[in-house]
């Protein structure tokens, strides 16, 4: 009897789920996806997850030999923002007539190499550190129709409030398919993504960062950096769509449930007209995947370039952006940074600013007054700002 | 009705075969050192074994068996049941001096078959034998000592078989040697086998990884680099205190000339262990565990992914708690266990912050096992892991219930 007792016992314990490691929750953690995919789509978004966070390039399977980092997944942990060990520097731009250092390994330099090779040095040319950015909510972003994100540029500052967003006109490469409805502007197209908002959409960030950060060609990007010359393919087509796909269908982070002060951090948020940049509400467009169409979101971005000043000023662009112009971030997710930069905030586009507060302080140019406001407040009414913040 | 008429015959001759059985033809090889010295360098003679008939041939091996239920923040991959490994062993007795020995293992099922031991062992004096083979490079105690019916754990220690690539064997030779003085004896081991190879540094793994150079096929036809890996042991023993051991491995690992071009400089990777076990006489704890150390020449211009310095080690603790006839098995002994390990793989400091790069591992498996006989162990596992990635993100973590049994045969 008392053998069947331990036996009981001991199966009781095993099938025990307190034993085993809760799911972090859904307001802790950036990855998973949207909600509404089809069985097929969550089949793709796995298969993009694998090959994102797991497909790791070594000197076998093409990795360089110029390179970044060896994976996707080391530049963005869990999808988050980036460490300053995988911080990206570009090069080689700082006026509308392009790049001048093409030749030279611009506009990225991959100061790694695989063993046996001398990676690239920086030459004597305009540059600026990019910290690599969370995936978080990239296909809602994508998503979002030209004709909204004009209408919230202000290029003469009509309004008068000190802000003037302007979208960034770039040049598209051969292999994009441009969105239904697209608004041109005398040949060149709405950019949206990247610090500078220099890419059209996923697809070309995937397989620019594939190229440029992994050193991994594809029919996409087809030059190899190293040598310049046109290669095979090191990863396939249906990869790179895979990977596109999942960076669309990538959940939002889920904001964290406000209390007061959140609430009171929110209308601080709006009082120091923040939300003129950080556009709180917007609303996608019509999209091939039906769960991102017509759905209103909370980014904190209206994906326009503003001048923050000459602290900002790095004396590098892409684009039409003029050197001392920087497309605003969204905001969502960025309570949990520092769960994706190990504990620590690397914020603002090169991982200057240490602190939230650090990163407000460093604001300047349309975002001046805003600033001011914010060296103005309270420590409580910072605090409560702050706590705001963190709860995206 | 043929196919029955068939099956039937068949029984007949296999019933009538086994009746023929002579059980006297198998019988139990008697263990020869029974002086309470004895090193993990003997563990691999150290098995039973069994010889048919009057032939110089023994043969033997292990099997092992487990179900587990792993959930990895909170998601798992359900109920596993694993055939982890089927071990033979072939020994003969070529002269009384000169004999062969021999391990082939099946990991799960025949996803992996490898030869971890086959060598030809000349005893020229207790002092000077020299061996020549496929030999397990005497790298800390684990790799010497891995047979899974000696073990309370199901699964490997991380840091003997991940960072230190346990189990690890090589084509080559050397001398090995005991000495014994009252209760003390004192051993050494020395060889030259064939090394790693730059897997090590560029693999799947995402971080310097010395198991990678076992799926380079070629490993036990050429060496990667035509440069001999060093292996060297020093181990001493007191029969009331225990055994510690000493141990180096080390060599080039980078193809660093091809066609006598030269490609690079020598790239060396270094591995230092020190191991231990003892019993506690009044107690019955038995306490093994092991510390090691590696040291990768990764190129600066390479990627900080790929750490210069790794350290690791685990140690347990088995108390033995019952011993008594339980369902007939005159020889139980049932046993509390607890494993704690710890595996730094990467102990450099980023260059772009000057702060400690994290990349490490923690995990603890308290267990009870239960040995009906010595050679045979049932064992119930719970594991815990953290594990920390580069930048030190909040650790994943990982726990599950493992039940299975491990025996020789």
């Amino acid at each position: 009897m008392r053998f069947w007792i331990i036996i009981g016992v001991l199966f009781s314990v095993l099938s025990c789920e307190v034993f085993e490691p809760t799911v972090p929750a859904d307001d802790e953690i950036l990855d998973g996806p949207v909600p509404g995919l089809t069985a097929g789509e969550t089949i793709q978004f796995q298969r993009g997850d694998v090959a994102f966070n797991d497909e790791i390039f070594t000197t076998r399977n093409g990795l360089g030999p110029y390179f970044v980092a060896t994976s996707c997944g080391s530049c963005h942990p869990g999808d988050g923002k980036g460490h300053p060990f995988t911080t990206l520097t570009r090069f080689g731009q700082s006026d509308i007539s392009g790049n001048q250092f093409l030749h030279q390994g611009g506009p990225q330099l991959q100061h790694r190499a695989i063993p046996g090779f001398t990676p690239e040095v920086l030459p004597n040319a305009p540059f600026a550190r990019f910290t690599p950015p969370a995936n978080t909510g990239l296909g809602y972003l994508d998503a979002i129709s030209d004709a909204q994100i004009l209408a919230m540029a202000d290029p003469l500052d009509a309004d008068g409030d000190g802000i003037s967003g302007v979208p960034n006109w770039i040049d598209l490469k051969p292999y994009v398919t441009t969105r239904p409805n697209s608004i041109p502007m005398s040949g060149k197209y709405i950019g949206r993504f990247g610090k500078k908002g220099a890419t059209y959409d996923l697809l070309q960030q995937t397989a620019t960062a594939y190229n440029q950060d992994i050193g991994i060609n594809s029919t996409f990007e087809p030059i190899d950096t190293y040598s310049g010359d046109a290669v095979d393919p090191e990863i396939s087509d249906q990869t790179i769509h895979d990977v596109v796909f999942y960076l669309k269908t990538l959940k939002v982070p889920t904001p964290r449930v406000p209390d007061h002060d959140i609430e009171l951090g929110r209308t601080v948020f709006e009082n120091l007209n923040c939300s003129g940049c950080h556009k709180p509400q917007l609303q996608t467009g019509t999209s091939a995947i039906s769960s991102l169409s017509d759905q209103p979101i909370a980014p904190y971005t209206d994906l326009l370039l503003h001048d923050m000043g000459p602290g900002l000023d790095d004396g590098y662009t892409e684009g039409s952006a003029a050197t001392y112009e920087w497309r605003t971030p969204p905001l969502w997710g960025l309570g949990l940074s520092k769960n994706s930069q190990g504990g620590n905030y690397f914020l603002l586009h090169d991982g200057r600013a240490r602190s939230i507060e650090e990163a407000i302080l460093m604001h300047g140019g349309e975002a001046t007054a805003s600033k001011n406001a914010f060296s103005a407040l309270s420590s409580q009414a910072k605090d409560q700002l702050i706590k705001f913040l963190e709860s995206l | 009705m043929r196919k029955l008429l068939l099956i039937g015959l068949l029984g007949c001759v296999a019933l009538g075969s086994a009746a023929q059985i002579d059980s006297t033809l198998l019988r139990r090889v008697p263990r020869k050192d029974t002086s309470g010295l004895l090193l993990n360098m003997d563990a691999i003679y150290n098995r039973p074994f069994l010889s048919v008939g009057k032939t110089p041939v023994a043969v033997g091996g292990y099997v092992e068996a487990n179900w587990q239920r792993m959930t990895t923040d909170g998601v798992s991959e359900g109920h596993q049941f694993q055939m982890r490994r089927l071990t033979l062993f072939i020994a003969s007795s070529i002269n009384k001096r000169i004999r062969f020995l021999t391990e082939i293992e099946f990991e799960d099922g025949t996803k992996e078959i490898n030869i971890e031991f086959a060598s030809v062992d000349f005893e020229f004096h207790p002092l000077l034998n020299f061996r020549g083979g496929v030999v397990m490079n005497p790298i800390g105690a684990f790799n010497q000592n891995h047979d899974g019916p000696k073990w309370e754990f199901i699964d490997r220690p991380v840091s003997a078989t991940q960072m230190l690539p346990a189990t690890w064997s090589n084509v080559g030779f050397g001398v090995y040697g005991k000495k014994y003085r009252k209760d003390w004896v004192y051993a050494y081991e020395a060889y030259l086998t064939n090394g790693f190879d730059d897997s090590i540094i560029s693999n799947d793994q995402n971080k310097t990884y010395l198991p990678a150079t076992k799926l380079n096929r070629d490993r036990f036809e050429e060496s990667f680099n035509g440069e001999p890996m060093i292996t060297a042991k020093a181990a001493i023993r007191n029969k009331r205190i225990g055994e510690l051991g000493l141990s180096y491995m080390g060599g080039v690992y980078n193809k660093f000339q091809s066609d006598g071009m030269v490609l690079d400089s020598k790239r060396r990777v270094d591995t230092w262990a020190l191991d231990f076990n003892t019993t506690i006489r009044r107690t019955g704890t038995y306490i093994t565990g092991e510390w090691a150390f590696v040291h990768v020449d990764v190129p600066e211009t390479y990627t900080q992914q790929y750490g210069r310095n790794q350290m690791g080690g685990f140690m347990d603790i088995v108390q033995p708690i019952i011993r008594k006839s339980v369902f007939g098995f005159e020889q139980s002994v049932v046993n509390v266990s607890c494993r704690v390990e710890y595996t730094d793989w990467n102990r450099d400091a980023f260059i772009e912050t000057g702060e400690r790069i994290a990349d490490d591992f923690f995990g603890i498996v308290p267990a009870l096992s239960w040995r009906p006989f010595p050679t045979t162990v049932v064992r119930l596992n719970y594991r815990y892991n953290w594990q920390r990635d580069l930048v030190g993100n909040p650790a994943s973590k990982t726990a599950g219930f493992q039940f299975g049994f491990s025996s020789y045969f």
